[in-house]
């Protein structure tokens, strides 16, 4: 095994026609990647406003059939959960990740709602994950693994619903990416990160769009636009004012 | 994966007379350009992102053994193993050591072009385990026993109907009377055969599209999901790839994928793209206890610093394919080998050698679009003429053909000669041709007039027109 990797290292410098990089090289090689300099970053999300790419996000993710519901507040999220659930006929019967970022969420409102916290199995039909971000570019949710946030929920049942919070919402990979560490941090990676662009797909039979191939049928997002809430209380106060 | 690539002439012709094919290489050909086409239209910057990712590759692969010790590091650092294969066979020994080592029976698998090049899974299959194709059309042609006709779309070359012969045949516990029209009803029946076969499977093997060297990741982009379930549920997930998989930062790997699905689908980015660092972490509830990656070179060290080292910032988006008007003609098969249209023209000589893939690089039209759509710029019809180059110094290409060319080329190198000829020859045909305007058949050039007239020349060459008109 190490000769073999051996072998194709002194395979790979023997064709380039050098040695080992030497030290000049290694300085520069070291320093592009510590730079993590970013590449041509399209405009369309990193030009806009945080209103405009909120809006952005969602028309990009309806683009590729992830449906997309607006609350504004937290209250309304096992509301608006149980009324997608009753609208697509599915049972009331959730597996949820245990993740503490959910609890923030009043569900004892909604008591019929049945929730299981943990990892889903074979048999969950419907889960309820929160996200890292939420990438306007292209409509994409970013999920990340760890001990609260189980990498099954995302795959195994066939509805998946995700929590977003306005204040998620990034234009672009890259600074979905920053979130997982400080700047200038190493960056120690969750086990998994998930990229979620719409529910599952394949096209392999005469290239017909077919949703639900293996993972999720259906992808609902809840986005908490709490921001949106204080605008309008804003808007409300102001009209208050101008009546007196 | 046993190479028919010597019999391209034989297998094109099968491919044009065959019906189903060319029923189903009418709806690709059209499909994907059309959707590629939209998608760049969206996206400004496409163009500045395709010279980047060319930059990209090119630094990585002029410092590649840099950057997979780098890779090999951090990998490992994470909890991951990494396997080095010099060969098909140390690469299938390596997985079947780490199958052995678990007592695996039955393995799930995720489209992988590495693990079709390496003929994975009959060697599995000859070791006593059972590899389960998932990515739809990987399955229905494991269920038909052939070999992918695409590289991102393994069933291309299929109408329905015929899927759904295949699945009768093969789904024999189900109802006969089921209906089995659609293709919605033929996708519910794949997962729904599938789903416990994901749930049982002790290995899960899937491929990498890119591997990150900072980090020590691997990444994978699909649409279905069944990369995900496959490398998420059983205890071990095995990644198959290959070394000029590496890049340096997930900031180039973000670049390079900004350009490939749009080049592969359309899609503005897959539904799903997945970065895997190691094995499960401690207080996880899911993922593989252990992660493997067999780092598979395969002639592909020797390809740096040739006239074919740019075909290895090649990302196997298929843009050459879906635009290569020979592969839209013949089909995938016809290339003998796991890597079909130009992008196959120019790897498959080099990994399997010009003797037996001499065919390829000659089965193009050089019409350039192959060039003009590929998202990190390879100049793919100049190495196709490396390729011919090779092949004659070689002598590997048919003598009348090896002969007419030095005559010609003999008689080029002096132009007094060329010019008599030139003038003679357009005589001679515009006399022989009069009356018709053209050739039913011509000596030495049969290979030209079987399938098509020769239009006869007007009677004077184009130097003594030009000659004539300076005076
Ligand atoms: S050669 Fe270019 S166009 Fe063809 S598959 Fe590779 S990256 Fe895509």
């Amino acid at each position: 095994m190490t000769q073999t990797r051996e072998r194709i290292l002194a395979g790979i410098r023997t064709s380039l026609g050098r040695g080992p990089p030497d030290a000049h090289t290694l300085a520069e090689l070291r320093s592009r990647l510590a730079a993590r300099r970013r590449n041509v970053i399209p405009a369309r999300a990193a030009a806009l406003d945080e209103c405009d790419r909120v809006d952005l996000f969602v028309a990009m993710a309806e683009e590729v059939q992830t449906t997309v519901a607006r609350v504004v507040s937290p209250a309304m999220v096992p509301e608006e959960i149980a009324r997608y659930l009753a609208a697509e006929n599915l049972a009331a019967e959730i597996v949820a990740a245990p993740d503490p970022g959910l609890d923030a969420i009043p569900w004892e409102i909604r008591p019929l709602l049945r929730i299981r916290r943990g990892r889903a199995g074979a048999d969950d039909k419907v889960s309820l994950t929160a996200c890292h971000a939420a990438i306007a570019e292209t409509g994409t949710l970013m999920l990340i693994s760890g001990r609260h946030t189980p990498t099954t929920l995302n795959f195994l049942p066939e509805t998946h619903i995700v929590i977003v919070r306005r204040g998620q919402v990034v234009a672009t990979y890259e600074d979905a990416m920053d979130r997982l560490c400080a700047e200038g941090a190493s960056r120690p990676l969750p086990r998994v990160i998930n990229f979620i662009t719409g529910p599952s797909r394949t096209a392999d039979i005469e290239q017909h769009i077919e949703l639900g191939a293996h993972g999720p049928r259906r992808l609902h997002i809840v986005l908490l636009d709490e921001a949106q809430a204080t605008e309008r209380v804003g808007e409300d106060e102001q009209r208050g004012a101008g009546g007196q | 994966m046993l190479a028919t690539s010597r019999n391209f002439k034989a297998n094109a012709r099968a491919g044009l007379a065959d019906d189903n094919l060319q029923k189903a290489l009418a709806l690709a050909r059209t499909g994907f350009p059309l959707r590629r086409s939209l998608a760049v239209e969206r996206l400004p910057e496409f163009e500045a992102l395709r010279e980047s990712g060319r930059s990209i590759k090119d630094h990585v692969l002029a410092h590649l053994d840099f950057y997979l010790e780098l890779y090999e590091s951090r990998a490992v650092a994470a909890g991951g193993k990494v396997h080095w294969a010099s060969t098909a066979q140390e690469a299938c020994a390596a997985v079947l050591q780490i199958c052995r080592s678990v007592g695996a029976r039955t393995v799930t698998k995720g489209k992988s072009m590495v693990a079709e090049e390496v003929g994975l899974n009959d060697f599995l299959e000859a070791n006593g385990i059972t590899p389960v194709e998932t990515d739809l059309g990987e399955y229905i042609i494991q269920l038909r026993e052939e070999p992918p006709s695409h590289i991102i779309a393994p069933a291309i070359h299929l109408i329905k109907e015929q899927v759904a012969e295949t699945f009768r045949a093969e789904h024999s516990a189900l109802d006969p009377a089921r209906p089995l029209v659609e293709p919605r009803q033929m996708c519910e029946e794949a997962r729904a055969m599938l789903r416990p076969r994901f749930l049982a499977a002790d290995v899960g093997i899937t491929g990498a599209n890119f591997l990150v060297a900072e980090t020590g990741s691997s990444i994978i982009v699909t649409n279905e999901g069944n990369g995900d379930l496959t490398q998420t549920l059983p205890r071990v997930h095995i990644v198959m790839t290959s070394i000029e998989k590496v890049v340096p930062t997930l900031e180039d790997a973000v670049t390079l994928m900004r350009l490939l699905a749009r080049s592969a689908t359309g899609q503005e980015f897959s539904s799903y793209t997945t970065v895997s660092t190691g094995p499960r972490q401690p207080g996880d509830l899911d993922g593989p206890e252990q992660y493997h990656v067999v780092l598979l070179d395969n002639g592909r060290s020797a390809l740096l610093g040739t006239d074919f080292q740019d075909m290895l910032r090649c990302i196997r988006c298929a843009a050459c394919l879906n635009h290569c008007p020979v592969y839209a003609a013949v089909g995938g098969h016809a290339y003998g080998w796991v890597y079909p249209g130009p992008m196959g023209a120019v790897l498959t000589p080099s990994l399997i050698g010009i003797e037996e893939a001499g065919h390829l690089p000659n089965a193009s039209t050089f019409c350039g679009r192959c060039e003009s759509v590929c998202p990190v710029k390879i100049p793919l019809p100049k190495m196709m003429r490396h390729w011919r180059e090779r092949e004659y110094a070689q002598k590997l290409s048919p003598p009348v053909y090896r002969t007419g060319l030095s005559v010609w080329s003999w008689v080029a190198r002096r132009p007094a000669l060329y010019h008599a000829f030139a003038e003679l020859a357009s005589r001679v045909l515009g006399w022989a041709g009069r009356g018709r305007g053209r050739f039913r058949s011509l000596p030495l050039a049969n290979g030209w007039t079987t399938v098509r007239d020769m239009p006869a020349p007007e009677g004077r060459s184009f130097h003594s027109l030009w000659a004539e008109r300076q005076r």
